[in-house]
């Protein structure tokens, strides 16, 4: 058992989970007064000792369904020959693949057809059958992912074949055909959206059960240290803006809003609880008068630091778009923080944004309409950073004052440009400070089209900004 | 430690079962967390969207454990004078003054800094009280985090120290419940003593029964209604979802206006009992309006 949870506890670890010695030892005593066939509260006592904080919990999880997946409660957990119950499975994959083999509650299964298969699948989503919709899972895997012991393919691969078989898209059509068909009358549009939305939630968990289904089959295939790898999937706030799958970024948007929050409340706080500063003597002689003129009460003068005036200029062609987005959603968010705010966005052409920002409070909307209303092609719609800048510079360089900070957001890979960094030099001149924020690794920085280098010369710093994190500390260092 | 801890619960479904006939409806990780903060004597950090019940669920587990709710609301600027103790500095005045002239200065001295000058605040009196007592600290992430420091020695070793008197040890361990509305991270040093329990919005299922067994006289397929739709607008992108209080608002706004089914209007026109921004209600009427 102790080997057990160390070997868990090092797996959280590498997956990037802080855990700190006194809450390894607080999971030890916790597990001990909880039934140890009870897989829900065993895994929810180690969670409450383990992980402090909401967004790891995926990340825990994941962890902890590929390192316990075969040590569940049917085969028995933490049991010390837990190695033969790992053949089993493995035995039964390799049977599996040559015949039909019986097997508990779903061997029955294995004599239908796909077409039947299907249709069995479709009642029990209509009817919400827990167990049914399990059983079918384990066979729609057995039989449609064509899984081979020992083939080097990740579980994304596998869980496609299998859904692609299913053909769960068409399938939610037709159970609101058939749903339509069962009731007397024809709902209103409002129950038929509810019905729709039970549906689709159900088909996710049947999916999430097929997902399940092919992980353990990997583990037991692979073992579970070497999964453990595979299926790690990166804290929210560590995911790259650049290569964020469709998935991550929704969890990326979820982060973004309570971190804004916190920032926004840290950022006052640090201004209210400023500093010290000299010696204020008019008020503190005022304030002797009433000790008969003895400077009892020294008073202080609090410095007050001018909120700073910002010049967002963000690259928002294909590559940096994600980046540019999430950072404009950030500055906007905090933008109490800040006297005013002016953005502008560019490919080769550049266009200000600002007016998007003021018309509407959703900042998501704003977002989209700076997305699909901007001008911002000017030739060809690839980016030429120094065109965008020459213009930036005609139009709108007399409102910079040294008040303003001017922040560049790109990768600055100019398609060969002429790359015009005098502008960026006139503007760190004039502005208070210029800062470059570069969503791309620094190991690529000046590599084939980018001159990131030659505009960093002239400004004041440039940051690598590849993940909230990095992007959260610097807008905090920024206001 | 000088206190013995005694245990409150048998298993984690008799937490549950409990918890349930008070009408507070928990699943498996509030249970389960509720149990092993018991067997363990540890505090329980309960974070979570406003609205989900956490502070109900200190309360429901003080009802079911017949122990006497203490409740320290935080607040930016709260301090040790109002959290831990305070010194009865009027009643020493007066003690002084009562009798000038009979007892020596170290006599005064040690009387004035004795139990009876003492003004025990929230965190003192839970540790010093004989019958069974559920500590709530209420909304901590709104304290500095230089005052967190103060719950610290309370939460791991369940004592308070005074200067003028000493350690002052728990007679027994208090269930301890922290809330956190997430406004702030917490520190590593609050958090490594607390066992951690989010509370997220429940799911439909649980959400229906939730109606069910706060909202006397509504009919299950008005509550199956009202969490379907609730579960809906909470997949939109709002800037605040509709709580679970706000769901029971609705289920008894529905009830006084005989609503049996809702259908879009009901929906669109009772709306703002839902949502509190503007932007929110304008965006959940367009897309329940929509439909393919």
């Amino acid at each position: 058992m102790l080997d057990l949870l160390n070997g868990f506890v090092v797996q959280l670890r590498e997956a990037g989970l802080p855990v700190s010695l006194t809450e390894n030892l607080d999971a030890m005593d916790a597990v001990q007064h909880i039934p140890i066939e009870d897989r829900e509260a065993f895994k929810y006592a180690l969670g409450a000792t383990l992980i402090k904080n909401q967004a790891h919990w995926r990340s825990f999880e994941t962890v902890f369904e590929v390192y316990f997946s075969l040590r569940g409660p049917e085969y028995r957990l933490a049991n010390s020959d837990g190695d033969s119950e790992l053949d089993d499975l493995w035995r039964e994959m390799q049977d599996a693949s040559q015949e039909g083999d019986g097997r508990g509650g779903a061997g029955s299964l294995n004599a239908l057809t796909p077409e039947e298969i299907a249709h069995l699948l479709m009642q029990a989503l209509m009817q919400g059958d827990q167990a049914l919709m399990k059983a079918l899972a384990r066979q729609a895997v057995q039989r449609f992912a064509g899984m081979e012991p020992g083939r080097p393919v990740g579980g994304t691969y596998y869980l496609y074949r299998t859904l692609r078989n299913l053909d769960l898209d068409g399938m939610l059509a037709k159970m609101m055909e058939a749903a339509q068909q069962q009731a007397l009358s024809p709902g209103t549009s409002l129950e038929q959206r509810l019905e729709r939305e039970e549906f689709e939630h159900r088909i996710a968990e049947f999916k999430a059960e097929v997902e399940a289904e092919i992980r353990r089959r990997l583990v037991a295939d692979r073992g579970a240290e070497a999964m453990a790898k595979t299926l790690r999937k990166p804290l929210p706030e560590d995911v790259e803006f650049m290569h964020a799958s469709r998935e991550e970024m929704v969890s990326l948007r979820k982060a973004l809003q309570p971190l804004t929050r916190k920032l926004a409340a840290r950022l006052a706080r640090k201004r209210k609880h400023g500093r010290k500063g000299p010696l204020d003597f008019r008020n503190t002689v005022r304030h002797s008068l009433s000790y008969g003129g003895v400077p009892a009460e020294p008073k202080f003068k609090y410095p007050r630091p001018a909120k700073p005036e910002l010049m967002v200029v963000a690259d928002i062609s294909g590559s940096v778009a994600a980046f540019a987005r999430f950072t404009l959603m950030l500055v906007y968010a905090i933008s109490n923080q800040f006297s005013k705010v002016r953005s502008f966005v560019f490919i080769d052409g550049i266009d200000e944004v600002t007016e998007y920002f003021k018309a509407t409070e959703d900042i998501t909307e704003a977002i989209h309409r700076v997305n699909t209303e901007a001008d911002v092609v000017w030739v060809d719609g690839h980016s030429d950073y120094g065109h965008a800048f020459e213009v930036f510079w005609e139009r709108y360089g007399k409102d910079v004052s040294p008040k303003t900070t001017v922040l560049l957001l790109g990768d600055a890979r100019n398609n060969y440009h002429a790359s015009q960094s005098w502008v960026i030099k006139e503007l760190n001149s004039k502005a208070r400070h210029v800062y470059w924020l570069n969503p791309e690794p620094r190991s690529y920085w000046n590599t084939g089209d980018s001159i990131v280098g030659e505009y960093g010369n002239h400004t004041d710093g440039v940051y690598e900004c590849r993940n909230l994190r990095q992007l959260e500390g610097f807008v905090e260092k920024l206001a | 430690m000088a206190a013995e801890l005694v245990n409150r619960f048998e298993t984690v479904q008799q937490v549950r079962d409990g918890l349930r006939d008070l009408d507070y409806l928990a699943d498996d990780g509030i249970a389960g967390v509720a149990y092993l903060a018991d067997r363990l004597g540890k505090p329980v950090l309960v974070e979570g969207p406003a609205g989900t019940g956490k502070t109900q669920l200190a309360k429901s587990i003080a009802e079911l454990t017949g122990a006497r709710l203490i409740r320290l609301q935080c607040y930016e600027g709260l301090d040790e004078s109002k959290a831990l103790f305070e010194w009865n500095y009027k009643k020493q005045l007066l003690r002084i003054q009562a009798d000038r002239d009979s007892d020596s200065w170290s006599e005064i001295h040690d009387d004035i800094f004795s139990d009876e000058f003492l003004l025990t605040r929230p965190l003192l009196e839970a540790i010093t009280a004989d019958d069974p007592v559920v500590l709530l600290i209420d909304e901590v992430d709104r304290v500095e985090v230089e005052t967190e420091a103060l719950l610290l020695e309370i939460l791991s070793e369940y004592q308070v120290s005074i200067p003028e008197l000493g350690t002052i040890e728990a007679k027994q361990i208090p269930l301890v419940f922290l809330t956190s509305n997430n406004t702030r991270e917490l520190s590593e040093a609050l958090k490594r003593r607390c066992l951690y329990l989010h509370v997220d919005y429940p799911t439909m299922e649980r959400e229906r029964e939730i109606v069910l067994a706060k909202v006397p006289g509504v009919t299950e397929s008005l509550a199956d209604q009202i969490a379907r739709i609730v579960r809906s607008i909470r997949s939109l992108d709002l800037k605040k979802a509709p709580s679970v209080s706000e769901t029971l608002d609705w289920a008894r706004t529905l009830l006084l206006l005989n609503i049996e089914t809702i259908d879009e209007t009901v929906a669109k026109e009772t709306l703002h009992i839902l949502l509190k921004y503007q932007t929110d209600i304008a965006k959940a009427a367009k897309d329940l309006s929509v439909d393919e």
